[in-house]
């Protein structure tokens, strides 16, 4: 009873704390813009931001729909690369020491920075979009893999090779497995990436979606707006990242005791 | 049926001879025990006839077949459980079988079953006791393809009370496959309590020393371990184990 009692104390401490520290910077936000008189366009009452993104809700819709869309299939196309990527170097050693260091070399381009190229070759259709978002989402992918199946077990490959499995064996019994852990925080890190890098390539040049909707607002000083398009932003982030998490749990099997220490 | 001759095996490891020559051999059913100070090449010798490194000279023969460099030609226990975290316990217990054929899950059970771990098959390694994996992993090896077993000081890392308990659950164990195994330790009581025959290996480079055929009746009791002759044959392999020191500083 009393462990018990000790884990709840310890959730509520854990979820309240923050909770309370939230709501009172947000009165905090409020009262000052009331007080202070501080203008709407400069920085609107959380309470008119609310307004806004319930009345609001059938101008922007459509736009987080695509946008959800564009993150989730560029997620995709990006993670898939990102394995494959990571795969082929790990299996192919020669090739690895070849590309590795040019792949690590080309992170230090601000991927952004390639976008208006991308609008260059490709137009403002939904393909320089899922490449802008496929850059930023397969490199921490594929590093974390990498990585995972460089830390393969010293112990569990002297198994391996004892027992006289073959290299495909190793690979998908124990390599693969085996880095499971480290492909998820790649694709933890990744499914943020892809929502930034949706709404990046949307500013850069489309019809709809949430950075359309932003620039839209920006540029008619309907800051309100703007604070509506983070705040869906930072849930589309969140909900990404959570699914994630519950297909590791369900994927991740037998490491309770690497979890808890 | 399986016996394995090892014919004057020496090996070089960065240029110091750690093998030299070591010429013996395990009969069908035979349990015995390789007994060396640590850093002797006792795992070095596990790793040769396991075929992850070749030998400058000498071949290994397992029932007349050469086998030298050919991996998976024993079945094999490490020092540490080393099994697969993310694999249950009976997951774990045929990945032996699953590298070279269709894992056979109802014999893994009474396997299981035999050594005291039922209930435990849909278990994770890390909830079980060092002893209990160390357990799993001999059960393993007990349902490879492979005849020939070796075990790499597989109770090395238990505490006392718990090595013993291991060593007769071996024992029993064993007592009913028969099994060849051929047993690396550093323990004289071990090699003593387990074998037919204790072979005493030198250090740098490893030789073989002496060989003592162990005139123990089978199935043995704890009891043996307190007997006078017991002592006595322990004695002579430590007198045989300080000889090695000696020589060394002389």
């Amino acid at each position: 009873m009393r462990h018990r009692f000790s884990i709840m104390k310890r959730f509520t401490a854990k979820t309240v704390s923050p909770m309370l520290v939230l709501v009172l910077l947000l009165v905090i936000w409020e009262m000052s813009s009331r007080l202070l008189d501080i203008p709407a366009w400069l920085l609107p009452a959380p309470t008119v931001i609310v307004a806004e993104g319930i009345d609001g809700w059938g101008n922007y819709q459509h736009h987080l729909i695509s946008t959800t869309q564009l993150a989730f299939f560029g997620f995709l196309i990006g993670a898939t690369v990102g394995l494959v990527v990571a795969m082929t170097l790990h299996l192919l050693p020669a090739v690895k020491r070849a590309i590795y260091p040019l792949l690590i070399l080309s992170q230090n381009i601000p991927i952004i920075v390639l976008a208006p190229l991308l609008v260059i070759w490709f137009g403002f259709g939904v393909m320089p979009k899922l490449i802008v978002i496929t850059l930023v989402c397969f490199f921490p992918i594929a590093v974390s893999t990498i990585d995972g199946f460089r830390q393969t077990s010293y112990e569990l490959l002297h198994y391996m090779h004892m027992a006289g499995a073959s290299k495909q064996q190793i690979f998908t019994k124990l390599e693969l497995p085996h880095a499971l852990p480290s492909i998820f925080s790649g694709l933890k890190i990744a499914a943020t990436y892809s929502v930034m890098g949706a709404v990046i390539s949307e500013w850069l040049g489309a019809n709809q979606g949430i950075g359309v909707y932003m620039t839209l607002a920006q540029s008619s000083f309907r800051t309100d707006r703007v604070f509506v398009a983070i705040f869906f932003i930072m849930i589309l982030c969140m909900i990404f990242f959570g699914a994630i998490i519950g297909l590791e749990k369900v994927l991740i099997k037998g490491r309770g005791k690497e979890d808890e220490s | 049926m399986s016996e394995l001759v090892v014919e004057k095996i020496s090996k070089l490891y960065q240029g110091e001879p750690i093998l030299s020559e070591v010429s013996f051999s395990v009969k069908d059913g035979e349990f015995v025990a390789l007994l060396g100070p640590s850093g002797s090449g006792k795992s070095t010798l596990f790793h040769l006839i396991g075929g992850i490194s070749k030998p400058e000279q000498g071949a290994f023969y397992l029932d007349g077949i050469n086998i030298t460099g050919q991996r998976g030609a024993i079945s094999y226990t490490p020092q540490s459980p080393s099994l697969f975290p993310w694999r249950t316990i009976i997951d774990n217990v045929v990945l032996g079988l699953e590298i070279h054929a269709k894992p056979d899950y109802d014999r893994a059970r009474t396997m299981l079953q035999k050594a005291g771990l039922s209930g435990y098959e849909e278990a994770y390694p890390h909830q079980l006791s060092g002893g209990m994996q160390q357990r799993v992993a001999f059960v393993r090896a007990l349902l490879s393809p492979q005849d020939f077993i070796c075990l790499d000081e597989p109770f090395s890392a238990l505490d006392e009370f718990t090595r013993l308990e291991m060593q007769k659950w071996l024992l029993t164990i064993w007592e009913e496959n028969r099994q060849s195994v051929l047993f690396v330790t550093h323990n004289i009581e071990e090699a003593l309590f387990l074998s037919d025959r204790v072979i005493v290996l030198s250090s740098k480079p490893a030789q073989i020393k002496k060989e003592f055929v162990v005139p123990f009746e089978r199935p043995r009791r704890e009891e043996l371990l307190l007997s006078e002759e017991f002592l006595k044959w322990k004695k002579a392999i430590y007198q045989e184990l300080q000889g090695n020191h000696d020589e060394r500083h002389h």
